[in-house]
């Protein structure tokens, strides 16, 4: 069994097929992307995987679990997190609190431990502030910890985004766009970033990317989508050379 | 109007408010978390002080253990309320859940007439809340004072909770973006069980110092606590927890000036709280704290 499998996922919105007969493996350590037109169904995938969305038919299996159809609190507990295509920050809370909500996830306390400051509380408390202020600091964000998530500029939302879903502890990253509104500079920087991150947390990585240099540039191969359907996957540069994705997508792409 | 009298007046108002402020925060804590008016809070606020009072005539408790009691169980029935009425429409539109929650209101109306009876029956005032302070010629009722006292106790008890625990974290998140906040990893039935625990809990609070206050209890006496209490979430804000008190405050002690001041309006003190009401709505509906909330789905 795969660490992670995608077999025959099928999501139906009444007569819309959104995704149809989806198949994807991941091994550990993948950083796999996830390409197509707009409308390709791509964001459905994230959703159905997450279980923001129950397939209409085909499993998803996670390390030898079916999570097919689970809610998404126990996904997430599970290893599975994810970053937005429209940044969903906490945008009330400070940069501090987003990262710490991941404690629901851990944190194995309750509310009259918490009220009573018993030492149990106290300790977890204490090392999750001091986790979720490192993982500030290697978003480099740890110096606007106390400002609230909404005041942030874009691209450090973006940031303090991947930072929230890695301090879930995740196995398996979902990223829906991460370069989605940034500057080539910014661009690179993430590049480097996401590489980083899989390293260092070990991380099997899947991204929805736009931005074909990002896709091409990091990822190790790629599963292209167009009308729900699967129509080409590959390493970059057989996806760069398939007639099928160059008549579908890249056709119109300088990089094809 | 003599400075001594002023100052009773006062300490009425702020007792009063307390109390709106104690059952608002239900109101404002639920509907933060699901865009809900939960018309059924006044009701649930009437339950609180028929169990304390049950409580205390039954099975002979101090007073103290009744309102102990009465919290708890007051909380369990909010959460069977939610899980009940309101969870199997989390997403139905949410006109359906508002008629819902109308409907809750009426049943446990008529439930406690049936099961409690109509008769109003007389609530017992400890006798420490008895006695009449007099602090520099303001007399004022020992209730008065400790009803405030213990409503500070529990509001500074759910500020800690809201703003520091971890389950506080988690409310605030839900509020802010229910979807996210479950791919987060919050449990997030979990936490709006809570919120309705919290809620009713402190409605119980209200319930039992509203009955020594006006000792007479029947199972209509939430209608109007209720209203007023919703009335001061919207005036402060309704979603914001500091909104809710804020407006309790204001509400109570606007209600006893207008009285204290004007006793030819005496009769229109219900009415004055809807004119508020009605005030806000046209100027500031977001109420004096409250922000622009998005309407969520």
């Amino acid at each position: 069994m795969p660490f992670f499998k995608a077999d025959h996922l099928v999501m139906r919105f009444g007569g819309l097929v959104a995704v149809n007969d989806f198949n994807l493996e991941l091994q550990p350590g993948d950083l796999v992307g996830l390409i197509g037109p707009n409308g390709a169904g791509k964001t459905t995938v994230f959703n159905m995987i997450t279980g923001v969305y129950r397939p209409t038919s085909g499993r998803i299996y996670f390390q030898d679990k079916d999570i097919t159809g689970k809610r998404p609190d126990i996904i997430t507990a599970l290893g599975i997190a994810r970053t937005f295509q429209n940044i969903r920050l906490f945008t009330d809370l400070s940069l501090i609190e987003n990262v710490m909500v991941s404690y629901h996830v851990r944190l194995k306390s309750n509310i009259f431990e918490a009220v009573f400051k018993l030492p149990r509380y106290m300790r977890q408390e204490n090392a999750m502030y001091e986790e979720a202020m490192e993982l500030l600091h290697k978003v480099e964000l740890d110096h606007l910890a106390e400002e609230k998530a909404g005041s942030l500029p874009y691209g450090e939302q973006r940031r303090l985004e991947i930072a929230r879903a890695l301090a879930t502890h995740p196995k398996l990253l979902l990223l829906d766009e991460p370069a989605a509104g940034m500057n080539p500079n910014e661009t690179l920087q993430l590049m480097d970033f996401i590489k980083q991150i899989r390293d260092e947390f070990d991380l099997t990585i899947l991204l929805i990317e736009h931005d074909m240099k990002v896709v091409m540039g990091i990822c190790e191969r790629i599963w292209v989508l167009d009308y729900g359907k699967t129509i080409a996957v590959g390493t970059p540069s057989e996806i760069q050379n398939n007639p099928e994705v160059i008549k579908a997508y890249l056709g119109e792409e300088e990089y094809a | 109007m003599s400075w001594e009298s002023f100052f009773q007046n006062l300490s009425n108002g702020i007792s009063l408010g307390g109390l709106y402020a104690l059952i608002a925060i239900g109101y404002s804590m639920v509907y933060g978390i699901l865009r809900l008016i939960n018309f059924a809070h006044g009701d649930i606020f009437m339950l609180g002080a028929y169990i304390a009072f049950y409580g205390m005539l039954i099975f002979s408790l101090p007073w103290w253990l009744s309102l102990i009691v009465s919290i708890i169980l007051t909380a369990f029935i909010g959460i069977l309320i939610d899980k009940g009425a309101y969870k199997p429409l989390r997403n139905a539109p949410r006109i359906s859940a508002l008629i819902t929650a109308i409907g809750v209101s009426f049943f446990l109306e008529n439930l406690g007439l049936v099961v409690f009876g109509g008769r109003p029956k007389g609530f017992y005032r400890p006798h420490i809340f008895d006695e009449i302070i007099t602090i520099k010629g303001v007399r004022i009722l020992s209730l008065t004072f400790y009803s405030l006292v213990i409503t500070a106790i529990f509001l500074v008890l759910l500020f800690y909770i809201v703003y520091r625990t971890k389950t506080g974290l988690g409310m605030r998140a839900v509020s802010t973006d229910m979807e996210t906040a479950r791919l987060m990893g919050i449990d997030v039935d979990k936490i709006i069980s809570i919120t309705f625990a919290i809620g009713s809990g402190l409605a119980a609070v209200g319930g039992v110092l509203w009955a020594m206050k006006y000792p007479q209890i029947n199972p209509l006496m939430g209608i109007f606590p209720g209203l007023k209490a919703f009335i001061a979430a919207v005036l402060g804000g309704i979603g914001s927890v500091g909104g809710a008190l804020l407006g309790g405050f204001i509400l109570g002690i606007a209600e006893i000036m207008l009285v204290a001041f004007m006793p030819q309006l005496s009769g229109y003190r219900d009415a004055f709280a809807f004119l508020i009401l009605i005030l806000i709505l046209l100027v500031k509906p977001t109420g004096l704290l409250g922000v622009e909330v998005k309407e969520k789905a």
